[in-house]
């Protein structure tokens, strides 16, 4: 049994994890240290310039549209995808109505989120392809190919300054909605029958039951729900750099910070400035989960 | 997965209905709610489905008609010659075949590669076990965005950017984390008897992961390769980051080259052919889900059950 030990491990271990500290943590490790160079890519002496990176970035005003913009998305995004998501699942679930102080789901629902799951398996660079063609400020749009038939519009939703970023976020909901459905129903599903029906027999109305029984109980889902939304709220790098005007347009309303990191690093060769923002991003997205947890922690309740 | 138990509230109101002790007044109500919840739901379906349908429908126009035609009208004649264009004029076909390739070998490896060192950490005791496993859990906190500098520096120093090969480790490397945490998760949970039974047979190490307990953890496997297919098929910031310059775009997956056509489209743009090149990508991935809807649901809902 000891026998030949040691080497299985080491011969099962080597490959991944020689694969993933070249790709991966080394370039962890790197973009810490880049971050305090001017280095451009192509001069071989790097010079370290210590925190003059952060101090540029700081009074960069773009730097700091970005940021509003994650803070608009990081609101936004979790909270609609959230009360949507809850909606209809609880619709889904317990929607058919209670008979004999029983709840049951709607007829259908399988049907329903089967559909509304389909935009998860899209890739959100496709999706952006395709609302940037919905959106289309002309009548080949198809919300502006509506709006010529009753005679409105034409709405400028991705040239529109004010409107712009809102139009993003509409697709974020869009694509996310369907996810979190499943999610909350499966944490539903688990919620034994007898809970309802007992609250069901106390007299409680279908707003109590959700409340008082379903929310307090899917706190859990809820929370990771909150998380991985918060996570994509700092991303969006697909949908700007394809939907937006001038990539992160009209005048800046829409920039976020990948798409500044993507532009300073492979546009403007600035590579030690682009690392500057990753790391920035690094720790705005940490701060982000762990007070998310921290503020909204609770005793789990058992069944 | 907990999910296949949605149904079991709506299962079990069949056996209860003689039992129904509802008045007149609760079915007045339960009927309203329900027709409420219905509208609701058929709403937002339609929202999910008219964009899709939209483009489809879209595919088969000419350009006069996407631009003169109401957004739902049928196309004037059914012609794939806009399918045609975007297959072989805009590589399409190419890029689809790019993904494919890439895709099937990255995955096999990643769930090779992270499902041994799973393994290991999961079943074995040795010194810096603990060391191995927190590294490979701690890439979930970064961004890939922190990355995207350094890793296109390291495969240039490889030689490796724009190469299948650089692309692949790549898309192993990052898919590492998620498959090594869940996958040691999974591990821990097999019983023990079997192994020891193996070991006692005078199984190797080795064959006792391949022949006894991989099959032993079909299910785990299963649910994570569909979260690595679906994660790596749909990824664009890594291509677009390492797939780039001169020469470059023969080997774009499809993600980079629909969004490429769509960006660099233009005044004169064939519209219609866009629309057919997102038909192309789409439909697959309807076939797909329709025959594995409930392994595809509970694949990608995985990572946020455990």
């Amino acid at each position: 049994m000891k026998h030949g030990r040691y080497p299985f491990i080491i011969g099962f271990l080597i490959v991944p994890v020689a694969i993933y500290g070249t790709f991966v943590i080394a370039a962890y490790v790197q973009a810490f240290q880049l971050s305090f160079t001017n280095w451009r890519g192509f001069s071989p002496d790097v010079s370290y310039i210590g925190f003059d990176n952060f101090t540029k970035l700081f009074q960069d005003s773009t730097f700091w549209k970005a940021i509003q913009h994650h803070i608009l998305l990081l609101i936004f995004l979790p909270l609609l995808t959230i009360v949507l998501a809850l909606f209809f699942a609880f619709l889904l679930n317990v929607g058919g109505g209670s008979k004999g102080g029983r709840t049951r789901g709607v007829w259908g629902s399988k049907f329903y989120r089967v559909v509304f799951f389909f935009p998860q398996l899209l890739a959100l660079a496709l999706v952006a392809v395709i609302f940037s063609r919905v959106y289309s400020s002309d009548d080949s749009g198809l919300i502006n190919g509506l709006l010529n038939q009753v005679g409105a519009g034409p709405v400028l939703f991705l040239a529109d300054k004010n409107l712009a970023l809102w139009s993003i976020l509409a697709v974020l909901v869009w694509q996310a909605v369907g996810f979190y459905v499943v999610l909350f129903s499966a944490g539903m599903g688990s919620i034994p029958t007898e809970i309802y029906e007992a609250a069901a027999l106390d007299g409680a109305t279908r707003g109590t039951l959700f409340f008082k029984v379903t929310l307090p109980l899917l706190w859990n889902t809820l929370q990771v729900a909150w998380v991985y939304l918060g996570i994509a709220a700092f991303d969006a790098f697909a949908l700007v750099n394809v939907m937006s005007v001038d990539r992160g347009g009209p005048d800046g309303a829409t920039t976020v910070l990948g798409l500044e990191i993507y532009r300073n690093a492979f546009d403007y060769a600035q590579f030690g400035y682009a690392s500057a923002m990753g790391v920035v991003l690094f720790f705005l997205t940490i701060t982000f989960a762990a007070l998310t947890l921290r503020v909204t922690r609770r005793d789990a309740i058992e069944l | 997965m907990t999910y296949t138990k949605t149904d079991g509230p709506a299962a079990s109101y069949t056996g209860s209905r003689h039992a129904s002790t509802a008045t007149q007044r609760d079915k007045k109500e339960i009927k309203l709610f329900s027709g409420f919840a219905h509208i609701a739901l058929a709403v937002w379906g339609l929202l999910v489905i008219a964009p899709l349908i939209w483009v489809i429908l879209a595919s088969f126009k000419s350009n006069t008609e996407i631009f003169t035609q109401a957004p739902f009208s049928l196309p004037s004649k059914i012609s794939f010659e806009t399918y045609q264009t975007a297959w072989t004029e805009a590589h399409v076909g190419r890029y689809f075949l790019n993904s494919v390739f890439v895709v099937a070998i990255s995955t096999a490896g990643t769930m090779l590669f992270g499902s041994m060192a799973a393994y290991v950490l999961a079943r074995y005791k040795f010194v810096g076990n603990r060391f191995i496993y927190y590294l490979f859990v701690s890439g979930l906190a970064f961004p890939v965005f922190l990355a995207l500098v350094p890793l296109f520096l390291i495969l240039q120093n490889l030689g490796l950017l724009n190469t299948y090969t650089g692309l692949i480790l790549v898309y192993i490397a990052y898919s590492l984390p998620f498959t090594v945490f869940f996958m040691t998760a999974f591990f821990k949970t097999l019983p023990n008897q079997i192994a020891e039974a193996a070991i006692v047979d005078g199984a190797s190490h080795t064959r006792l992961f391949f022949q006894v307990m991989l099959p032993m953890a079909k299910s785990g496997l299963v649910s994570i390769t569909i979260f690595n297919i679906v994660g790596q098929w749909n990824q664009y910031l890594l291509p677009v980051a390492i797939m780039q310059g001169a020469g470059a775009q023969e080997k774009w997956v499809l993600t980079q080259g629909i969004a490429n056509i769509s960006v660099s489209a233009g005044y004169q743009a064939n519209w219609a052919a866009l629309f057919a090149a997102l038909t192309l990508s789409i439909l697959p991935m309807i076939i797909v889900y329709a025959f594995f809807q409930r392994q595809i649901q509970s694949g990608l809902t995985a990572g946020a059950t455990k």
